[in-house]
């Protein structure tokens, strides 16, 4: 397990150094979720629906686009100069390779959220003063799962002559669950409501964690050995 | 034809046994029952023609491709088989690099032996650099490399983990010709320490003073395998008649 755990860190520390030093989807998922962001801002009409109850709607499609952006560069990296042929020829567990990846796009959805989260108050004037720990908890929670799924599905989708379109038509369905749970607990967070109001909701991000996060490690050396 | 029909009992396993591999791509059929073994400090060198399956081959050699019927074994081992503990000791060369464009050349050597476990990962990627003859160039990007480098430097990575078999697809490609002649010195100096080389080309000329066998691939099929000749010219001509050209 430690090696593992090992190959696993080399496998996300080689992702995360080529992305800093690129910089290029990290980059465009910003500025994509920012674009995003003010063309909501100037769209929605103040006086037809209050703040609150659109803002966790647009919150959660702007981290949904900003990191299928930045999914697509998960193994759009291994497909030049053919390195995925590297991975699969050294001794590495097919497991540790999903887990470096894995924790790789985590941290890169994770600094796109974490870049979109003061943008979304700034535009939306919402007050997060109290809500903020909550509204990591969930963005931490839903983006785990989606992150699992899309990591398998941008190892499928490089294959494919279209992978920059395939990913966002395989993965979109797969969001549906945690985005709907995200909303709900974003929307009871921002209106103050009591914890035990997003229990339902916060069991159901888990869920989907713990299966999907199991099943993708399972399925990911079908998908990449040929 | 060479066969493989197993090993005698009680005798170590072939460095590398193929036993009837055969490869389609859809209808398409680019390999037909080849087989073939090597043992330690030979070096096959497979010429053919363009679209004869030379490379197609050394990937199901190296295990990165599934074959439609057929096994290869490395070292008695499985190669697709137990988490790749017979992958470890293969070393391949492909046409492309396998290098990170966006990591240094020692970047992306320390990562490539991280992976295979060595021991002070970035001091055996600056050897392997230093031994290929790029040690100034360890901070570059492999994208402003010239090609010659840059088959240097995916040539090191290769030998970075120190493989038993070493899969080579067109080494000889882009190197000057002192770069060359020292790969060549290289690998006669790896077989006489008893590694096993499978050289594909279709540049005879350039792996003649390497191999110890030669066979040639047609159409998929394995028309002709023979210790190497004494004379590349004597050979030139039947290989000529064995191709069609």
């Amino acid at each position: 397990m430690p090696e593992t755990f090992r190959l696993a860190l080399a496998v996300a520390g080689k992702d995360i150094r080529a992305e800093l030093r690129s910089r290029t989807a990290l980059l465009s998922a910003i500025v994509f979720a920012a674009l995003v962001l003010v063309v909501f801002n100037f769209a929605r009409d103040p006086t037809a629906l209050a703040v609150v109850d659109l803002a966790p709607s647009v919150l959660w499609v702007t981290f949904a686009l900003a990191a299928m952006l930045a999914l697509n560069r998960a193994f759009t990296i291994e497909r030049e100069n053919a390195a995925i042929d590297g991975l699969l020829l050294a001794p590495l567990p097919r497991g540790a390779l999903f887990a470096g990846k894995l924790l790789a796009n985590l941290a890169f959805v994770c600094t796109v959220e974490a870049i979109t989260l003061p943008l979304f108050v700034l535009f939306f004037n919402v007050d997060l003063s109290g809500s903020w720990p909550g509204i990591v908890g969930v963005t931490l929670l839903a983006t785990i799962g989606f992150v699992a799924v899309g990591t398998i599905f941008s190892a499928m989708a490089v294959r494919t002559r279209f992978a920059e379109l395939m990913l966002p038509v395989l993965l979109l369905p797969f969001m549906v669950p945690p985005l709907i749970g995200a909303v709900q607990v974003t929307s009871r967070l921002l209106a103050g409501r009591p914890l035990s109001e997003m229990l339902g909701w916060l069991r159901l991000l888990a869920l989907y964690d713990v299966v999907f996060v199991t099943l993708c490690a399972m399925a990911f050396s079908a998908v990449v050995d040929e | 034809m060479p066969s493989c029909d197993g090993t005698p009992s009680g005798a170590a396993p072939p460095l590398l046994a193929a036993r009837g591999l055969s490869r389609s791509f859809g209808r398409r059929r680019v390999l037909h029952d080849i087989h073939l073994t090597l043992e330690p400090g030979e070096a096959l060198a497979v010429a053919g023609p363009n679209g004869a399956g030379k490379s197609t081959l050394l990937r199901l050699l190296a295990g990165l491709m599934r074959p439609s019927a057929g096994e290869v074994q490395v070292m008695g081992r499985p190669v697709r088989g137990e988490e790749g503990k017979a992958r470890r000791v293969i070393g391949l060369l492909s046409h492309q690099s396998l290098l990170y464009d966006d990591l240094t050349l020692l970047e992306n050597l320390t990562f490539a032996a991280r992976l295979y476990g060595i021991a002070r990962p970035r001091e055996a990627a600056m050897a392997a650099l230093e031994q290929a003859g790029l040690a100034a160039r360890a901070e570059e990007l492999p994208r402003r490399l010239s090609r010659g480098l840059l088959q240097r430097a995916a040539i090191a990575r290769t030998r970075l983990h120190s493989p038993r078999l070493l899969l080579l697809d067109e080494p000889f490609t882009a190197l000057d010709a002192a770069s060359a002649e020292r790969l060549r010195s290289e690998l006669r100096d790896s077989l006489e320490a008893g590694l096993g080389v499978v050289l594909v080309t279709h540049h005879l000329a350039e792996v003649w003073g390497v191999a110890t066998r030669i066979a040639v691939l047609v159409e998929g099929r394995w028309v002709w395998e023979e210790p190497r000749p004494g004379e590349l010219d004597e050979f030139v001509s039947r290989y000529r008649g064995l191709v069609g050209a």
